[in-house]
């Protein structure tokens, strides 16, 4: 037997045992002098702790943005802010393996992940939207496309750094300046950016990064800037959308997801079963546009089944920071909890439940790799968004059956599509409710490329010519 | 095994074979290849490798003499390194190669069958065949028939392939595909089958004579192709990833892939090989920066 | 004036392809603004609305599955009808508005000429290929939305009808509109123009009543895509309908100002990018 000795990334950031809120180019406790702290989910112990912000911060940062905007960063030619991304770009880029580094341990992905995705896609959004902030007038979207002002954005915890990048990054190069919120599990490398900003020189009250929770965020939310940008629950969404409504408050949402992956029985097969893997144990499965409802043509069902299962067999689980770990920690007690809700409900309703016999740590927040079968459109985890490493397989007979269960959802962000037939590939994704239809592939993201949903799973693009619309005014 | 097939059942076959999408195997490849295999798995996978090879020699001025050197460091390699699994030579060379390797339990391989080009007539490439057999080789690598195959003659093919297994006797049979010259996924993939269908026990990627010779990716689409094969007739056959695998890192990224997508049962000399030749030191040079902790250099390996 | 007894026209509404009374059985009466008394409208119920956005439903797949030059040619056609029926809409919006009216049926008819040329090219001109990193073939196209409410302007019953309308059905979305309350009748008119126009029953239909009392129905219904708020002018009431609607995360245009009619297109309609492999089937080596 072949055994793989562990083999554990070696960088180690420095990483402070206290971090401030960042406003106006500073670090600074929060007024209320509240803190929380930050946990290592792989093995629950406490990194450092952080300023909490409340409203006060919030009118703080905002205010600091405004002023930024209007003295500074709004009167600045395209050219010398494209710089500034250029550099921040560059900074990344030189730094990545601590961020790769920090974002394993404090979001329990693994560092492969985010050494190979995360931090360098990070970096091509700043690099690629840099390009932009002087050309902003060849974008298709009007003759003298303004910046909105002063942009509050709220992220979730499953990429924190590429979330981050993928809100501030084209709000800088259309010329706003931000207030962010990263999540309250995975501040990190939101306050590392911080710092990377200001060794940056980018000029204070640019970008201000307020770390918090719920409260933190409905104080963003109904603070007095231009627009929100949020990325996170339906429910979290539809609560800013109600809050906003009836306000000068232009919005984007990017919210959950419970996407289709249809293989059709003449997939390129062993591609499919990879694409399967992917699109659900990927990042843990916390993955908005995961491909969580594997619907597969009844004829191939048992055979893409058995190899499924052997591929999934050969996952590795455990050490985030082991570079040869494919499934890392499940991010929070609280998501594990709702995981395992879930999965139980999943069971309870007559599905069938297989997981690879793997080893799991003891401490920390582990969830083994799941594939439900026997699943119905009707039951829980058919329906409802786990956001987890649980994959529910429904069958399907014909192409128009396959549409008819794909789109049989309040949510319609990703999709995907496998079959060798051309024709077939266009024609279902052509039918396909969602934002994003990924044919032979799966889980592919791109700065030039727009991603976002339709219906429950919000509206607006991020990424690409389309996701500047979300921070012009045209 | 002798094939069960008609050659008409097996081209069928092999047409319907659904297709491969060669992004996806390749980024299937590429992230197997990003395994970390560090200190006793290291150790363990250099031995393992060592005496997975087919230390080949195939040059026009290759004589009795270098053959015998290249015997003799097959059979000990390096201090208490393991042996190498055979010595591969042309026909000509399989006799002193077999004298050489006597009761050392390296195998005997010769290529065959008109080796490199193969474009020589059926008769010329069987009796090539019986006389390595004949001069002592235990397995014989032999080439198909690309310019059959890629002009859509998948019968001759497979003919061809159960002709020169039936001249093997009881040695074992690699089935070249030479997939420089297949080119596409497709084409590979169609390739392992026929060669399966037909009685291969082996299949093997490259002569090593043309621009392309192993890669991961089509070394992996190899293994799915015997993987599959055994899942559908219970027949198992080896993989021989050939041509243009010369260090140690090279060597292992293939070892994970056996280890991931073909598992334990393959992970032995008699079901995966390396057709290598320079890729023996650097293993061997790896061999003791791990056991002294030093970074060596050719002169501490012998050349051949 | 001759003797004869004029034939009065009964303005019902437009559901479906078909011009159905309200089903609740209730009309309102229709004036001048000066308070003559014009017609009866039917006044629309939330059943109403509720048939109107099943009807909706069941026409916007195949309409939005139609190619774009169909739909454009479909479009000009309604404008052809118009324009043949200026004199008609002339007289009925004078008797509306109480002004001369020539004018705004003629640029209506244009508007509808515009946006008949636009069915098939914003497409070409929001959406595209992009150039991502890595060997995948990614292109952008708008789609529509599906089902999207409007509220009519209240001012101006034709033009502003059709700057709303138009965009809407252009991208292959089906409308579920609520003419302007005061002044329904060239909107109902209209819908004669569109069902004369070989535009499948459903992709528009047509309501007149109460927007205070229809619209907060269509802002909660779950099979709603998107809602135009551009004629709701009680600004408490245009907040409420938005955080309804987002109760389903629907598509919002909130009252005020309308943009470029690239704009609203846009409005109507959301990305979605293909992701496709572009590699090169090669074992020959770097395929890409």
């Amino acid at each position: 037997m072949f055994e793989y000795a562990p083999a554990p990334e070696s960088v180690r950031p420095e990483i402070r045992e206290h971090y401030g809120l960042f406003i106006d180019g500073k670090f600074a406790d929060a007024e209320d002098g509240a803190t929380f702290k930050s946990v290592n989910p792989s093995n629950e112990e406490v990194l450092f702790t952080v300023a909490e912000a409340g409203e006060a911060d919030v009118e703080t940062a905002v205010a600091a943005a405004r002023r930024a905007h209007e003295t500074v960063w709004g009167p600045m030619s395209g050219t010398e802010r494209g710089k500034y991304l250029f550099r921040i770009a560059r900074l990344l880029q030189e730094r990545a393996r601590e961020f790769a580094v920090a974002e394993s341990i404090d979001n329990g992905k693994p560092i492969k992940e985010t050494r190979d995705f995360d931090v360098p896609t990070a970096a091509q959004h700043f690099f690629y939207h840099a390009g932009w902030a002087d050309k902003l007038e060849y974008a298709g979207l009007g003759a003298d496309p303004r910046p909105l002002g002063v942009i509050g954005q709220v992220i979730p915890w499953n990429f924190p750094l590429l979330m981050l990048a993928w809100k501030i990054a084209p709000a800088l190069a259309c010329g706003n300046t931000v207030v962010l919120k990263p999540a309250e599990t995975t501040p990190l490398t939101a306050l590392m950016f911080a710092e990377l900003c200001a060794e940056a020189d980018l000029p204070p009250g640019v970008v201000n990064i307020l770390p918090g929770a719920g409260a933190t965020g409905a104080a963003l939310v109904d603070s007095p800037v231009d627009k929100v940008a949020f990325t996170g629950s339906t429910a979290v969404g539809r609560a800013i959308a109600k809050a906003v409504a009836g306000s000068k408050k232009k919005l984007t949402l990017e919210l959950g997801g419970k996407a289709a992956n249809i293989v059709y029985d003449d997939a390129p097969i062993d591609q499919a079963v990879e694409g399967i893997v992917n699109g659900i144990f990927f990042n843990q499965g916390h993955v908005c546009c995961a491909g969580s409802r594997l619907l597969v043509q009844e004829s191939i069902a048992e055979d893409v089944l058995e190899r499924l299962k052997d591929r999934v067999a050969t996952l590795r689980v455990g050490d985030p920071l082991d570079k040869n770990t494919d499934v890392g920690a499940v991010n929070s007690a609280e998501q594990l909890e709702r995981i395992k809700s879930l999965t139980e409900a999943g069971s309870d309703e007559g599905a069938e439940s297989w997981q690879p016999a793997c080893e799991l740590p003891e401490r920390g927040f582990w969830f083994r790799p799941t594939v439900f079968t026997g699943v119905q459109q009707s039951m829980r985890i058919a329906r409802e968004e786990i956001f987890g490493p649980v994959l529910s397989v429904l069958t399907f007979r014909t192409p128009d059956e396959a549409i008819a269960k794909a789109n049989n959802t309040p949510y319609g962000l990703s999709a995907g599509v496998w079959t060798e037939q051309g024709s077939k590939i266009l024609w279902t994704a052509e039918r396909l409710r969602a934002g994003v239809v990924w044919a032979n592939t799966f889980n592919q993201f791109d700065a030039a490329s727009p991603f976002g949903g339709l219906k429950e799973s919000g509206y607006g693009r991020e990424g690409g010519r389309q996701g500047l619309e979300a921070y012009l005014d045209v | 095994m002798g094939s069960i097939l008609s050659g008409a059942e097996a081209a069928s076959l092999v047409r319907s074979l659904p297709g491969v999408d060669a992004v996806g195997l390749e980024a299937r490849a590429a992230g197997l290849g990003t395994r970390s295999v560090k200190k006793a798995s290291k150790a363990a996978a250099i031995d393992m490798a060592i005496g997975m090879i087919d230390l080949t020699t195939l040059e026009g001025a290759d004589t009795p003499g270098k053959v015998r050197a290249l015997c003799a460091k097959a059979v000990r390699p390096d201090g208490d390194a393991p042996p190498v699994a055979a010595v591969c030579v042309y026909p000509s060379m399989a006799a002193v190669a077999a004298e050489a390797l006597k009761g050392s339990g390296v195998n005997v391989a010769s290529v065959a069958t008109g080796f490199p080009a193969g474009q020589v007539p059926l008769e010329v490439r069987l009796a090539d065949t019986e006389s390595a057999v004949r001069s002592g080789a235990d397995e014989i690598d032999m080439v198909i028939n690309r310019g059959a195959f890629l002009s859509g003659d998948l019968e001759r093919v497979f003919g061809e392939i159960k002709a020169v297994k039936a001249a093997c006797g009881d040695a074992r049979l690699k089935v070249i595909l030479e997939t420089g010259e297949l080119v596409t996924y497709d084409n590979v993939r169609r390739a392992s089958f026929l060669a399966m269908y037909a009685g291969a026990d082996f299949i093997k990627t490259s002569t090593g004579k043309v621009g392309v010779n192993a890669t991961l990716p089509v070394t992996l689409l190899m293994m799915q192709a015997v993987r599959d094969f055994r899942r559908e007739t219970g027949v198992q056959v080896g993989v021989k990833p050939a041509g243009g695998i010369r260090n140690t890192k090279d060597a292992i990224k293939y070892l994970v892939c056996v280890n991931e997508v073909l598992g334990e049962n393959w992970l032995s000399p008699h079901w995966f090989r390396f057709g290598a030749s320079s890729l023996l030191n650097d293993l061997l040079m790896q061999r003791q920066k791990l056991k002294t902790g030093n970074y060596s250099g050719p002169n501490y390996v012998t050349v051949d | 004036m001759s003797d004869r007894l004029r034939v009065k026209k009964t303005y019902k509404l437009y559901v479906g392809g078909k011009f159905p009374r309200s089903e609740s059985g209730r009309s309102y009466a229709v004036t001048t603004p000066d308070g003559t008394e014009l017609a009866n409208a039917a006044l629309a119920s939330r059943k109403d609305a509720r048939d109107a956005v099943g009807a909706a439903r069941k026409a916007q797949g195949p309409w939005a599955g139609q190619t774009a030059y169909l739909r454009g040619q479909i479009l000009y056609r309604a404008a052809e009808m118009l324009e043949g029926r200026a004199g008609q809409f002339a007289e009925e919006l004078e008797a509306a508005t109480g002004e001369p009216s020539r004018d705004a049926v003629e640029r209506a008819v244009d508007r509808l000429v515009h946006y008949a040329g636009w069915t098939d090219k914003f497409a070409s001109v929001l959406g595209g290929a992009n150039p991502v990193a890595g060997p995948f073939f990614n292109h952008t196209k708008p789609e529509p939305l599906g089902v999207v409410a409007v509220v009519a302007p209240q001012d101006d019953p034709l033009l502003g009808l059709i700057d709303a309308l138009a965009p809407v059905i252009a991208t292959g979305n089906a409308a579920v509109v609520i003419a302007s309350e005061s002044k329904p009748l060239p909107a109902l008119s209209f819908a004669e123009v569109l069902a004369t126009s070989d535009l499948p029953g459903g992709v528009v239909n047509l309501l007149s009543g109460k927007v205070a009392e229809i619209a907060p129905w269509l802002a909660s219904h779950g099979d709603v895509n998107g809602l135009d708020l551009g004629g709701v002018e009680d600004a408490a009431l245009a907040a409420e309908l938005e955080a309804s609607a987002a109760e389903t995360l629907k598509v919002v245009r909130r009252p005020g100002r309308a943009g470029a009619s690239l704009d609203l297109v846009r409005q109507w309609t959301e990305y979605k990018t293909v992701w496709h492999p572009a590699g090169m089937a090669s074992a020959a080596g770097g395929g890409y």
